[in-house]
C-alpha cells in the first residue's frame, strides 16, 4: 500500500518545518521590535548609550534605559504575549473566531476593576491591589461567558453576551468618572479607558510580568483539551477530556493575564481577535498550535503599535488601546462579513 | 456471544424530566446493534449513561463486566469510542490531524504521535476510504466525506464499543449505504457496534438486532428481522409498514 496522503502530518501539537520557521521569525521580531522600543524616546541618548546604560545601569543612560525604557518595552511584550493567547485560547474554547478579551468584555471589565481600585484609594494603598482588583473582575465576567456557554449559549449569544458585560463595565467606569472626587483619580481612570504604555516604571513590569506569565501557562495547559473540543464537547469527553477542567483553566488563564495586562496598560481591545486570525493560515485551525504563536505574534504587534503611537505622536495624544480599536474595529466587522460568506 | 456492555434496570434523566425507566439491555461484541425509536424515546441518554456524561439514577451499568463507574476516565475512554449525533469539526482542520484526535486517550501530553498511533490513523482512514483526501481541509469536503472523517476519528480510537448517534442523518442514499456497509465491517472485526437509527429501512437491513425504545422503556429486543412487527410499528411509531426481504418500508401513518 502506498504511504498515505498527509502521514507526514506527526503530531497535534508538534510543529512542521514551517511552522517552526514562522515562530522564529515571531520570536526574532518581537525582541526586534523590543529592541527598537528600548532605543526610542526623547532623550538624546545613541544606540551604544542605551545598550551600555542597560547592561551597567549606571548614569543618566543607565537610569533611561532600565527605569523608563526597559519597563516599557517589557511590558509591551507582556501585555501583548497575555492578549494574544487569551485571543487564541477563548476561540478554541468558544469555538468561534470572534471571541477574544476585548469583544467578550473581558478587558473592559479588568479596566472597571482597575477604575475602582483607583476610586476608592486601594490602588495606593498596596501596589498588589491594583492587579488583584482587575484580576478578580476579570474573572467575574470570564465566569459570566462561560455561564453562558455550559447554558448552551452559541456564538452569537455570546458575543452578545460580552457586548453586555462590556457595556456594563463601560457604565460603571464612566459613573466612577462622573462621580471622581479629584483630578488625579479621573486622569488615571481615563487613561485605563484608553489603554496607554506611557510613564510604566518597573514595579508595573514586577507585578503584571509574572501573572501574566502563569496566566499564559495555564492557558498552554488547556490546549489538547481545546484541540479535543473541535469535535464538540460530548465527543471530548469521550476521549477522556475533562471538559469542565478546560473550561475552568482557560477562564482562570485568561483572567489572570488579561486582568494583569489590564491593570498595567488598560483596555487594549482587538489584539487578541486579530494576531490568531493572522497566523492560521500557517498554523492551521487547531486551538493547540495557535497559543503560543498568538502570544509572540501579538507581543510583537503590540510593541510595534507602541512605537507606532509614539512616532505619530510623540507627545502620545494618541493613546495604544485607541490605535488597536482603530484598526481592529474594521478587522471584527471584516471577518464577520466573511464568516456570513462562508456560511 | 460475549456481552460487551450490560444495563440492568437504569432509570436515568434530567432535571424534572425522567427519561429512561428500568432499561435492561445488553450489546455484544461483533454485532450491529440498532437502537431504533421516536424522537424523544431516550436512545441518546443510553448513550449519554454509557459515556458517564448523565448519571444513571438507579440501575447497574457494566461494561466488560466492570461496574462502568469504577472505570477510570483515560481507560474508558479508550474502550468506549463515540460518533456523536450532527458531528462536526468545529474548526477547517485537516481530515487527517482530526482523524488523529482519536488517539488523544493514548497520547501522554506535548508528545508527538508514536508508531502506533500512525498505524491506527491510517488504518481507520484507509478503512473509511478516506486517505485520498487526508490533506484537505474538512471544510473542502462533501457531507459523505465529512461523515466517512468522522467516522475514521471514532474507530482511530481502537476501541471494543463504538456508539455512533445517527450516523447517516443528512446523507445521500449512497453514503447512507457505504457508512452503515463501514460499521457492518467494522462489527466483523469483533466491536460491538451500536447504532442509533431513525430510518427503519436502513435499521432492519444492515443491523444484526434492533432494540426498540419508547417512553424510555425497552419494547422490543430481538434479530433485526424480528423485532419490528406490525404491532412494535403501529403502537411505537404510529405506521404500517411494507417489507421488502428482510428490510421494513415503512409505508403509511396510521
Amino acid at each position: 500500500m502506498s504511504a498515505p496522503v498527509g502521514a507526514e502530518a506527526h503530531s497535534l501539537s508538534a510543529f512542521r518545518p514551517r511552522q517552526v520557521g514562522v515562530t522564529l521569525a515571531l520570536l526574532l521580531l518581537a525582541l526586534g521590535m523590543a529592541l527598537l522600543s528600548l532605543l526610542l524616546g526623547p532623550s538624546d541618548l545613541d544606540t551604544y548609550q542605551i545598550l551600555g546604560g542597560l547592561l551597567s545601569g549606571h548614569g543618566m543612560a543607565g537610569v533611561v534605559a532600565r527605569e523608563i525604557r526597559l519597563p516599557r518595552a517589557a511590558l509591551a511584550l507582556f501585555v501583548g504575549g497575555a492578549l494574544g493567547a487569551s485571543g487564541a485560547a477563548l476561540q478554541g474554547l468558544f469555538r468561534n473566531p470572534l471571541a477574544e478579551p476585548g469583544v467578550t468584555g473581558v478587558t473592559s471589565t479588568a479596566g472597571l476593576g482597575a477604575v475602582l481600585a483607583f476610586y476608592f484609594g486601594f490602588a495606593s494603598a498596596h501596589p498588589i491591589l491594583l492587579p488583584a482588583f482587575a484580576i478578580s473582575s476579570a474573572l467575574a465576567s470570564a465566569l459570566i461567558l462561560y455561564l453562558l456557554s455550559r447554558a448552551g449559549a452559541g456564538a452569537v449569544a455570546l458575543i452578545l453576551g460580552g457586548v453586555a458585560i462590556a457595556s456594563l463595565a463601560t457604565a460603571l467606569t464612566a459613573l466612577a468618572l462622573s462621580l471622581s472626587p479629584n483630578p488625579y483619580a479621573m486622569s488615571e481612570i481615563v487613561m485605563w479607558m484608553m489603554g496607554s504604555l506611557k510613564d510604566r516604571t518597573l514595579s508595573d513590569l514586577t507585578f503584571a510580568a509574572p501573572l501574566v506569565a502563569v496566566g499564559i501557562v495555564v492557558l498552554l495547559t488547556t490546549a489538547r483539551g481545546l484541540d479535543a473540543l473541535l469535535l464538540g464537547e460530548e465527543a471530548a469527553h469521550s476521549l477522556g477530556v475533562n471538559v469542565h477542567g478546560v473550561r475552568r483553566r482557560v477562564v482562570l488563564g485568561v483572567a489572570l493575564a488579561t486582568g494583569a495586562a489590564t491593570a498595567a496598560a488598560g483596555a487594549v481591545s482587538f489584539v487578541g481577535l486579530v494576531v490568531p486570525h493572522l497566523l492560521r493560515p500557517f498554523y492551521g485551525s487547531e486551538p493547540a498550535r495557535l497559543i503560543w504563536p498568538s502570544a509572540l505574534g501579538a507581543a510583537a504587534l503590540v510593541t510595534a503599535a507602541d512605537i507606532v503611537v509614539r512616532l505619530i505622536s510623540p507627545d502620545e495624544k494618541l493613546p495604544l488601546g485607541v490605535l488597536t480599536a482603530l484598526l481592529g474595529a474594521p478587522f471584527f466587522i471584516w471577518l464577520i462579513l466573511r464568516m456570513r460568506r462562508d456560511a | 456471544m460475549s456481552r460487551v456492555v450490560s444495563f440492568a434496570h437504569v432509570s436515568a434523566g434530567y432535571r424534572h424530566r425522567p427519561v429512561l425507566q428500568g432499561v435492561s439491555v445488553a450489546f455484544a461484541a461483533g454485532e450491529v446493534t440498532g437502537l431504533v425509536g421516536p424522537n424523544g424515546a431516550g436512545k441518546t441518554t443510553l448513550f449519554r449513561v454509557a459515556l458517564r456524561l448523565l448519571e444513571a439514577e438507579s440501575g447497574n451499568v457494566r461494561l466488560l463486566d466492570r461496574p462502568l463507574s469504577e472505570w477510570p476516565a483515560q481507560s474508558l475512554a479508550r474502550t468506549l469510542a463515540y460518533l456523536p449525533q450532527e458531528a462536526e469539526a468545529h474548526w477547517p482542520v485537516e481530515a487527517r490531524r482530526l482523524v488523529a484526535l482519536g488517539r488523544l486517550p493514548y497520547r501522554v501530553r506535548f508528545a508527538p504521535l508514536n508508531d502506533a498511533d500512525e498505524q491506527a490513523i491510517n488504518d481507520a482512514m484507509a478503512r473509511c476510504d478516506a486517505t485520498t483526501f487526508a490533506s484537505r481541509s474538512m471544510n473542502q469536503l462533501s457531507a459523505g466525506e465529512r461523515a466517512r472523517v468522522l467516522l475514521a476519528r471514532a474507530l482511530a480510537v481502537g476501541a471494543p464499543v463504538l456508539l455512533a448517534d445517527e450516523p447517516a442523518a443528512h446523507l445521500d442514499p449512497a453514503h447512507q449505504l457505504r457508512l452503515m456497509e463501514l460499521l457492518r465491517a467494522e462489527a466483523a472485526r469483533g466491536t460491538a457496534v451500536i447504532v442509533t437509527l431513525h430510518d427503519l429501512s436502513l435499521a432492519s437491513r444492515f443491523c444484526d438486532r434492533l432494540v426498540v425504545i419508547d417512553e424510555g422503556r425497552v419494547v422490543a429486543d430481538a434479530a433485526a428481522g424480528e423485532a419490528l412487527t406490525d404491532d412494535v410499528l403501529r403502537s411505537v411509531f404510529a405506521i404500517s409498514a411494507r417489507r421488502l426481504e428482510n428490510s421494513v418500508v415503512p409505508w403509511q401513518r396510521i
